[in-house]
């Protein structure tokens, strides 16, 4: 179901991203005060809102669940969060680079969105234990949804909390590269590696779905050959596992 | 044709329910002693890990709110552990009752409970490592931001500990969820407290983050009427 | 309430379990006043069955009717009309007996006073004020028959009722819970004897499925006993 136009989402996202670097690379001015490592933000930034679209994403695929239990949105729920939680993982580290290249700090606590971010990502890094942590399929199922929608709920308004606490004495880095401020030749790499950052996203994501389904259809097709055979599955729980079981 | 139906509303129900909450604890005090002892024995270790006989303003903020947090995390582990293993969930999900007044006799029992270390831990705080002297105008201040961090806490800790209940990690898994969840929480409550324990003569409570707390308690407290259903719902 | 309406209404049952069927396909109507005895070896699905009848769980497809409501869309409504009785007594052991039942009575709507009509008539007004983790399984049985019947339910759910408790107890409960109360009834049993007595229908299930669905007349102890063979 997800597999379709997989080769064409694979290719728009390299060439997008490609598009984007080069462009970030080559095209975008060089910035004063931080020299070309700068040009890191065009990584780290459209990772993070990516990442941030995506937690919030998956809130919204675990409130469908609730409310139809369709296991479909089961799968895209987690599917969502979990490569939202690598992307963090990601914006993470290119935050710490840049930091410590334009800082000489590897975390900055006074720039609340790194740490905000932070928070979230701590927060999300339990989804999968919580998983795991549930055997009943059904009941894993649900209560991550619950999880999911509390969650992605929280992710704006751990953002003001997190902002209101600041005194902002201290340069809002993100602020001067971003929004209003930014001139017309940064602005383009960076909304194009916004876009490129979308499409990664979402093919990741096609790639991961459709590699569950599958295999829980080759599951399925070889637990009826072992029917046949009669050798009938005894046991009497499915195998533990963090990700939604694909019934076939 | 059909059945009369035979419930109760949902106000008597959260009445019944809190009554044996609060029953139980009578009868066998485990949560309130516990969290209150955590409470006093964490501000000695303070004293020695600071290294300082005082503290005030920004330090005196952290120490409490940090030491009242994990007591609440403390008591939200403890919260369904009754029900769980032998008064039976099923029994309270046969009654013919809205699953709110579940979540909401919880909350309001963690809620007081939290609000009963509070009247324990302040003054154990204020002798053992408050350095400035709190006036009864900064107490009642205090005491506004203790309660309006408290329903946050309620509210999260009631939900996250049904969740975490059901699962085989349940001590573990419960604060590793509720913590970062709570940290608007301690922001706001201890940025909102620090001026009032100050060493130069209290200043006056910060408006804004006691409005955060509100709009954090309102919000979650709408999505957890939102949701509790949905954990009781097999 | 229509007299008429059966006491349960199933068609295609079905409760999955991750990819296993816990329930596969069970139809049966049990009659009003009438008992619906259930044999099964373990894992069979019977407590699946029962709990799906309690409204506990929802069934993943079929129709269920109870008392004439549809579950699960009715099941708020059928929920002050069951009774619930199964292995685990459902009491706070820190609670006496009595307060166990007022908190459940409170919980119904109920008067208190049929909480100490209810102690009495299984003769335990005696030690009804001590906490319940000092009692025997006897009396602790007692105790949750009394939680299950405090709002007269019209259906009984009671799974394997009589397992560890001494003739005495049995026959306190048996007014309560047992054929006389004329309540419909659901019972799991493991005793094909004890089982076939007390049966208007029998239902055997062996792996979620309806193994023999019969009046007891038509069912003789050794039937019963084959489904425990594998």
């Amino acid at each position: 179901m997800y597999s379709s136009k997989l080769r064409i989402y694979t290719l728009a996202t390299v060439v997008t991203l490609a598009t984007a670097f080069g462009l970030a690379a080559l095209y975008a001015p060089i910035e004063a005060d931080q020299g070309f490592s700068q040009k890191i933000f065009y990584v780290h930034v459209p990772m993070a809102i990516v990442a941030l679209g995506g937690f919030v994403y998956g809130g919204i695929e675990g409130l469908r669940y609730l409310r139809t239990r369709d296991p479909k949105h089961d799968l895209r729920s987690y599917t969502a969060i979990h490569m939202s939680v690598i992307l963090g993982l990601g914006v993470l580290i290119t935050g710490s680079i840049w930091a410590k290249v334009a800082w000489d700090v590897w975390f900055e606590w006074r720039e609340a969105t790194l740490v905000s971010f932070l928070i979230v990502f701590l927060l999300y890094a339990t989804y999968q234990p919580l998983r795991f942590a549930i055997l009943d399929p059904e009941k894993q199922a649900r209560y991550a949804a619950v999880f999911a929608v509390t969650a992605g709920a929280f992710v704006p308004l751990n953002f003001m909390a997190v902002r209101l606490a600041e005194p902002f004495i201290h340069p809002r880095v993100l602020n001067n590269t971003t929004g209003g401020a930014l001139p017309t030749e940064m602005k383009i790499p960076f909304y194009i590696a916004l876009v490129g950052m979308t499409l990664l996203f979402i093919t990741l994501c096609k790639l991961e779905m459709t590699h569950k389904l599958t295999r829980g259809r080759v599951k399925g097709l070889e637990r009826r050959l072992d029917a046949l055979r009669g050798e009938t599955d005894d046991s009497t729980l499915p195998p533990r596992s963090a990700a939604p079981q694909v019934v076939a | 044709m059909s059945l009369e139906p035979r419930g109760i509303t949902t106000r008597k129900a959260v009445g019944a329910l809190l009554r044996k909450e609060l029953l139980l604890e009578r009868r066998v005090p485990q949560v309130l002693p516990a969290m209150a002892l955590f409470s006093i024995t964490t501000f000695v270790v303070f004293r020695f890990a600071l290294d300082a006989t005082s503290v005030e303003g920004d330090t005196a903020s952290g120490v409490l709110w940090v030491t009242l947090l994990f007591a609440a995390m403390l008591g939200a582990g403890r919260l369904y552990v009754a029900d769980h293993e032998e008064g039976g969930i099923d029994a309270l999900l046969l009654a013919p009752v809205d699953r709110t007044a579940l979540l909401i006799s919880k909350a309001v029992t963690f809620l007081v409970f939290l609000v009963l270390v509070e009247v324990v831990a302040l003054p154990a705080f204020v002798i053992l490592l408050l350095g400035p002297g709190l006036s009864p105008g900064d107490i009642a201040a205090l005491a506004l931001v203790l309660l309006m961090a408290d329903v946050g806490i309620a509210v999260i800790g009631t939900l996250f500990g049904a969740l975490a209940i059901q699962t085989r990690a349940r001590d573990l898994i419960l604060p590793l969820m509720a913590l970062p969840l709570l940290v608007p929480v301690i922001i706001s409550a201890a940025k909102a407290s620090a001026p009032l324990l100050a060493a130069t003569g209290a200043d006056s409570l910060p408006g804004r983050y006691l409005a955060l707390l509100g709009l954090y308690d309102l919000v979650f407290g709408l999505l957890a009427y939102a949701v509790f259903d949905y954990l009781f719902d097999d | 309430m229509d007299a008429a309406a059966p006491a349960i209404e199933l068609d295609g049952l079905r409760r999955r379990y991750g990819h296993r069927l816990a329930l596969d396909g069970v139809t049966l109507t049990l009659a009003a006043g009438q008992t619906l005895v259930v044999f099964g070896p373990n894992g069979a699905g019977k407590s699946t069955l029962l709990r799906v009848l309690a409204t506990l769980l929802r069934p993943t497809d079929g129709v269920v009717r109870i008392l004439g409501e549809a579950l699960p869309e009715r099941a708020w409504i059928v929920r002050g009309h069951l009774g619930l009785l199964t292995h685990e007594p459902l009491l706070y052991g820190d609670l006496s007996a009595r307060e166990n039942l007022r908190f459940h009575a409170r919980l119904r709507g109920v008067p208190l006073q049929r909480v100490d009509d209810l102690l009495a008539e299984v003769k335990l007004e005696r030690r009804a004020d001590e906490p319940v983790h000092t009692y025997s399984r006897g009396m602790l049985q007692r105790t949750a028959a009394c939680r299950a019947v405090l709002h007269d339910p019209a259906l009984l759910l009671l799974d394997e009722p009589r397992a560890n408790l001494d003739p005495g107890a049995i026959e306190l409960l048996e007014p309560l819970v047992g054929r006389q109360s004329g309540r419909s009834r659901v019972v799991t049993s493991h005793d094909p004897a004890a089982g076939l007595a007390e049966a208007d229908l029998v239902l055997g299930l062996k792996d979620g499925r309806t193994a023999f669905l019969a009046a007891p007349d038509e069912l003789t102890p050794g039937a019963i006993t084959d489904l425990y063979r594998t």
